[in-house]
C-alpha cells in the first residue's frame, strides 16, 4: 500500500514543486513587474520635475521680459524726462536772458524818461551808450535843418564841440538820415575810427519816422567782443526814446527860456522889478 | 538775507545794478553814489558785499577798497569791482588793493548774479 501511495505523493510533490515554480516564477515577474513599475515612477517623476521646472524657468523668462520691458520704457521715460529736462534748462537760460534784457531796457527808457533837463537827459544817453552798450568814443548830433548839417550836442573821448559839422547829404551818415536805419559797418568792433563822418555804427534818432539826429559810434571798449541782442535792442530803443526825450526836452528848455523872458517883460511893462 | 551795497555815480548803471540785485532771493539792496556815501552808509548798515564802480567823484572805486580793507570793521567784505576799465593793468591794480572780483562794463546781469551769489556763498 505504502508502495501504491508512492507515486501519488511523488505526484504530488512534483505537483507542489511545479506549482512552487509557478509560484516563484510569478514572484520573480512580480518582482520584476515591481522594478519597471519603479523605474516607471522614477521617470514620471522626474518627468514630472524636469515639466515643472521647466514651467517655473518659462515663468522666471516672462518675468525677466516683462522685466526687461519694463526696464526699457523707464530708460526711454528717463532719457525723454532728461531730454525735457535739458530743454527746460536751455528755455529757463533765455528767459533769464531775455529777463535781463528786458530789465535793461525797461530801466534805459526809464531813465530816459525820468527828467525833462535837457543837460540831464544828454548825460543820461551819454551813460547809456558807454554802460550798457560799451562804446568809447562816439558823438550825439542834431539835424540843423537851416544849415543841412549834423551838429555834435554830446561826445565822449572824441573832439567835436560845436564847430564840427557833417554834412546830411553825404557818406554812412548821410544815408542813415535818409534812409532811417541803423548802420553797422562790417569791420571789426575793434576797429577804431579817425573820420568823424565814418562812424563803426550810426544810429538814427528817430521820432516815428522823422529822422533828428544821429548817435555815431567811432570806437567800442576793448573789452566788447561782438553785438549781442540786447546791443540792437538798446540801439532800438536809443533810436526812438533817445530821441523823444532829447527833443522834448529841448523843447522844454526853450519853452521855460521863452515864458522866463515873457515874464520878465510883463513885469518890466509893469514897472515891477524882475526876479 | 544779504545786503548789497551798491556804489555807482551813474544813475541808470545803478538802478540795473541795484534793479539786477533784488533778483536774489532775500536781498536787500543800499545804493551809494561815490565812495564816501558809500562808507557813510557802511557805517549806519552793515553790507554781506560791495559793487563798486572805479570811476565816481569824490572818492574812487579803488580809494574805497583800500580803505574797507584798511578797517578792522569791515575788511573782511567781499568787493566787486564793475568798470570801463578793461585792460588788464587795472584788473591786476584792483586786485592787488584787495578787490574780489573784477568785471568789466558791459556787464551781463547774469554773469553778475552768479559771481555776487558765489562770493556770498564763500563768505
Amino acid at each position: 500500500m505504502d508502495k501504491d501511495k508512492e507515486p501519488g505523493i511523488l505526484k504530488k510533490a512534483d505537483e507542489f514543486l511545479q506549482i512552487f515554480k509557478k509560484g516563484e516564477e510569478f514572484t520573480r515577474d512580480l518582482l520584476k513587474e515591481n522594478e519597471h513599475l519603479r523605474f516607471r515612477i522614477a521617470e514620471l517623476e522626474e518627468a514630472h520635475a524636469q515639466d515643472s521646472n521647466a514651467a517655473k524657468i518659462r515663468n522666471y523668462e516672462d518675468h525677466i521680459r516683462m522685466l526687461e520691458d519694463e526696464t526699457e520704457s523707464l530708460k526711454k521715460r528717463f532719457r525723454k524726462a532728461e531730454a525735457e529736462n535739458r530743454d527746460f534748462a536751455q528755455k529757463y537760460v533765455l528767459v533769464a536772458e531775455e529777463n535781463n534784457n528786458l530789465a535793461n531796457m525797461y530801466v534805459a527808457s526809464y531813465q530816459l524818461h525820468s527828467t525833462l533837463d535837457y543837460e540831464e537827459v544828454l548825460k543820461i544817453v551819454l551813460e547809456i551808450i558807454i554802460n550798457l552798450i560799451g562804446a568809447r568814443k562816439f558823438s550825439v548830433m542834431l539835424i540843423d535843418k537851416k544849415l543841412e548839417e549834423l551838429e555834435p550836442i554830446a561826445s565822449e573821448d572824441i573832439d567835436m564841440d560845436n564847430t564840427t559839422k557833417i554834412p546830411i547829404d553825404k557818406g554812412v551818415i548821410g544815408e542813415v538820415v535818409r534812409e532811417g536805419e541803423s548802420y553797422f559797418s562790417d569791420e571789426s568792433i575793434h576797429t577804431e575810427s579817425e573820420d568823424p563822418a565814418k562812424p563803426i555804427v550810426c544810429i538814427p534818432l528817430k521820432i516815428k519816422e522823422h529822422v533828428i539826429g544821429v548817435i555815431a559810434i567811432y570806437s567800442f571798449l576793448d573789452q566788447k567782443t561782438g553785438f549781442s541782442d540786447v546791443d540792437y535792442e538798446l540801439f532800438n530803443l536809443l533810436a526812438g526814446h533817445a530821441a523823444t526825450a532829447i527833443f522834448s526836452s529841448r523843447l522844454y528848455n526853450r519853452s521855460e527860456k521863452e515864458f522866463t523872458t515873457i515874464r520878465n517883460f510883463l513885469a518890466l511893462l509893469k514897472g515891477k522889478p524882475t526876479q | 538775507m544779504p545786503t548789497i551795497l551798491v556804489v555807482e555815480d551813474s544813475p541808470t548803471m545803478r538802478q540795473l545794478i541795484s534793479f539786477a540785485m533784488r533778483r536774489i532771493p532775500g536781498s536787500k539792496v543800499i545804493e551809494a553814489t561815490d565812495g564816501v556815501d558809500a562808507l557813510k552808509k557802511l557805517s549806519s548798515e552793515k553790507a554781506d558785499i560791495i559793487l563798486a564802480d572805479i570811476n565816481m567823484p569824490v572818492m574812487d572805486g579803488l580809494k574805497l577798497v583800500s580803505l574797507v580793507r584798511g578797517s578792522s570793521e569791515f575788511r573782511d567784505i567781499p568787493i566787486i569791482i564793475i568798470t570801463t576799465e578793461g585792460a588788464e593793468e587795472d584788473r591786476k591794480k584792483a586786485m592787488d588793493i584787495g578787490a574780489n572780483a573784477y568785471l568789466p562794463k558791459p556787464i551781463q546781469t547774469q554773469e553778475l548774479i552768479k559771481l555776487v551769489t558765489q562770493q556770498l556763498d564763500k563768505g
